[in-house]
């Protein structure tokens, strides 16, 4: 069994785990809601294993290091993350449905992977041989997944809005109705925040970290650390908007939808269109 | 007159107070942050001032978007936020200090009614047992509680982690230790770049800002390397340094290794590996069209030479072997840039190997002069940048503080229980600063406990 074919089935699973949930939310069947996250759970296992293989192939090629060097390896990682957060969050708050609204990222981000992404395993350029690196880009990873679990929610959270709002006259069920209340989506929304906001808090922070150790700044403004600077001023506006009047519920969701767009942007977007420091997650 | 300065006064107060200046500042400092990672920052590169029009580029400066980052819109934006950080933790201190070393420690009828979990309880038993009995109860299930008698009715009060709720303000406080630390970088710190090639020493370098420094010892570059993996990417870049003080080198810091990832420090200043290049000497010959009358020319690293005609001439790039640029050719070459006496620049290869290329290209130009490559003396000069930081230990405090108190404020909560004991009547209150949710379930076991434990005694 070799990583390639592991990573295959992971997003194999992601697919069929995320039209289970499409299905669920159409029919309301709660078997089928139960089968698409075992699914899921089963893709994450696989993925789990693959990550770990992939780790012990590089050290059969002479390279070790950890997967986390390049573009392919940071979006496997990312879906794989993105799958342990709502994960976590199914367990202890048990909304299955959500799934229907987190599983196409963690789709996305595999299919773009297994397809469009070189999926060589290459040495460690100089810059990137350290341990800073493992702290770095795990605690950044976990804090972008959880902002993506938190931006799923934000879109149910706005659908149901306008649902509950417009049908107050039609009165009408829909597959709609399975979503959990908006005042549960808004609670849920700030949980996942309330966990990603410090993890990505500890990336930037060791991030700075590393910078202060590689090269003598901790903070050189360069473009991607900047657009990390702009997702924390967005997710720290999250924060205060439950204190601020006028600025709950659909503003806190647009918030929170606003903040993971910045979070895609300073993860790729950065690296596609504007130039920097961090050659990390560039390339084919 | 004095009334209506307090109303200003007042209402400036109120405005620094406020959290929708927080959202303000925050979204604000968001959205202008894009600007300079667009725009390049810094000195702008001739490309992209020919790329915008001239009004654009005299807009941009006097907003200072070149270096937008220490503009004196965009400290304000962060002295704004400063003080409007203070402010708030000022006018909301008092009463979250009033709260943990004050807590109201009886439940009246009135409070009730706004606590989220309410439970009662009914027991014949005598108020002054029950009342011991429920402390013992609490001590030993929740936390130590504190008695009250008021009006014949006993009140007890027990509380969790009330410290809890200073925690947001120690991720405040942190906001501020870091812009302390930052400032204190900025005023005794500096950052600065060296290049010293194998075999020399160097004392002084240059500043970001344009100085010179003198470091007061000397920085001796042993040696410069490059490995590379099997597949020809780069594998380690490596320095050898020694320090030298009064010209003799320091035990301790004697061939030490710096490479990237791993630096040097020395006397609170610390050198890292950031670049390198070719500092080798590089011989040239130039005769006539027919190879006759040839002079030396010795080009050092890449310093600037002056030829017999009176033009200068430098190199940008140099090789052993050209047949990795050039198939078809071989030897070694190099890119030279001669700058003439009438001010025009012509870049272009030279040959060792190859001199009737070297001719043509000379004929080709109208040159009575032919310059002819002759190889070079290897020798690597290594780039590192030097950088001192004082404030960086302060930042790391606040990085500290800020990751604690984020943590404490997210993840614990303030949990009192209130217990009234009254006419045969046991009321249960009990509410949590935070996370409501996880707390009524924990709420709900500690009555159920509290019901069984009393029926079980009386039964007896
Ligand atoms: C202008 C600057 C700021 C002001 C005036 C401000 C003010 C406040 C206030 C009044 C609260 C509510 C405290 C309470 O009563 O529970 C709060 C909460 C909080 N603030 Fe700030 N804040 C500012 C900036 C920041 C920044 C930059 C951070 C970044 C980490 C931050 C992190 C937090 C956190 C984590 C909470 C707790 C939120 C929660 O419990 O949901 N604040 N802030």
């Amino acid at each position: 069994m070799t990583s390639s074919l592991l990573f295959n089935i992971t997003t194999f699973a992601y697919l069929i785990s995320m039209l289970l949930f499409f299905v669920f939310l159409a029919s309301r069947a709660k078997a089928l809601g139960t089968a698409a996250i075992s699914v899921a759970y089963g893709g994450l296992v696989a993925q789990t294993i693959a990550i770990g293989l992939r780790w012990k192939e590089s050290y059969d090629l002479g390279v070790g290091h950890a997967p986390l060097s390049n573009l392919y390896e940071s979006v496997v990682f990312f879906s794989w993350t993105i799958v342990l957060i709502y994960a976590l969050l199914d367990i202890r708050y048990k909304y299955r449905v959500i799934g229907a609204f987190v599983m196409p990222f963690a789709l996305l981000g595999m299919a773009w992977a297994q397809l469009g992404l070189n999926t060589g395993i290459e040495p460690l350029v100089p810059a990137l041989q350290s341990n800073w690196l493992l702290y770095h880009v795990i605690t950044c990873f976990l804090g972008y997944a959880a902002f993506a679990v938190a931006c799923g929610i934000s879109i149910m959270y706005l659908i149901r809005a306008n649902h509950d709002e417009s049908s107050q006259k039609a009165g009408e069920a829909s597959l709609i109705s399975m979503f959990p209340p908006t005042r549960v989506l808004d609670d849920l929304n700030y949980r996942a925040i309330m966990v990603g906001f410090p993890l990505l808090t500890l990336g930037i922070i060791t991030g700075a970290a590393w910078a202060n150790y590689a090269w003598g700044t901790y903070w050189s403004w360069d473009p991607k650390e900047t657009w990390s600077l702009i997702v924390w001023f967005v997710y720290a506006a999250f924060l205060h908007a439950r204190f601020t009047r006028g600025w709950v519920g659909r503003r806190a969701a647009w918030l929170s939808i606003i903040g993971f767009a910045a979070t895609i942007f300073c993860y790729l977007g950065v690296n596609l269109f504007l130039s920097g420091l961090h050659s990390y997650g560039g390339g084919k | 007159m004095t009334t209506k300065n307090r109303d200003v006064l007042q209402s400036l107060w109120d405005f620094f107070c406020s959290l929708k200046l927080t959202m303000f500042l925050l979204i604000t400092l968001a959205i202008t942050s894009i600007i300079g990672t667009i725009i390049p920052q810094g000195a702008p590169p001739p490309e992209y001032v020919a790329q915008i029009s001239a009004t654009k580029l005299q807009v941009y400066k006097t907003l200072g978007f070149f270096d937008m980052y220490h503009s004196w819109w965009f400290i304000l934006l962060l002295y704004l936020l400063t003080v409007n950080l203070v402010a708030c933790s000022i006018k909301r201190l008092p009463h979250i200090l009033k709260i943990i070393t004050h807590p109201t420690t009886t439940l009246s009828s009135g409070q009730e009614q706004s606590i989220a979990n309410v439970a009662s309880i009914k027991s014949s038993e005598q108020p002054e047992a029950l009342k011991d009995r429920i402390s013992s109860f609490l001590k030993s299930e929740f936390a130590q509680p504190v008695i009250t008698e008021v009006d014949g009715a006993w009140h007890l009060f027990a509380q969790k982690s009330p410290w809890c709720r200073l925690a947001v303000y120690i991720v405040h406080l942190s906001v501020i230790v870091i812009f302390i630390g930052a400032m204190i970088g900025s005023l005794f710190g500096y950052k600065g770049y060296v290049s010293i090639p194998e075999g020399e020493t160097i004392t002084k370098i240059g500043l970001r800002s344009g100085q010179e420094l003198d470091l007061g010892f000397g920085i001796r570059c042993e040696q410069f390397s490059v490995s590379t993996y099997p597949n020809g990417a780069p594998k380690e870049f490596k320095s050898i340094l020694t320090v030298l003080e009064n010209g003799k080198p320091v035990p301790d810091y004697t061939n030490a290794r710096v490479i990237v990832n791993d630096p040097l420090q020395y006397k609170g200043i610390t050198f890292y590996q950031s670049s390198y290049g070719d500092a080798g000497t590089h011989f040239f010959t130039m005769t006539d069209t027919e190879g006759k009358n040839s002079v030396p020319v010795t080009v050092p690293g890449t310093d600037s030479v002056a030829l017999p005609d009176g033009s200068s001439m430098h190199v940008t790039q140099a090789t052993d072997d050209v047949s990795a640029f050039a198939p078809g050719l071989s030897g070694p070459a190099a890119q030279v840039e001669v700058h003439s006496t009438s001010g025009a620049t012509d870049s272009f290869v030279v040959y060792a190997n190859h001199p009737e290329l070297n001719v043509s290209y000379a004929k080709q130009h109208g040159s009575k002069l032919v310059m002819h490559y002759k190889g070079a003396q290897k020798k690597m000069y290594t780039g590192l940048q030097v950088a001192k930081d004082p404030g960086v230990w302060v930042v790391w405090l606040g990085c500290f503080l800020m990751v604690i108190g984020v943590y404490v404020a997210f993840f614990m909560s303030h949990r009192r229980v209130w217990v009234r004991i009254q006419n045969g009547h046991i009321t249960v209150a009990g509410n949590s600063s935070k996370n409501q949710a996880a707390f009524q379930p924990v709420f709900q076991q500690l009555v159920d406990k509290l019901t069984t434990d009393l029926t079980k005694e009386k039964t007896r």
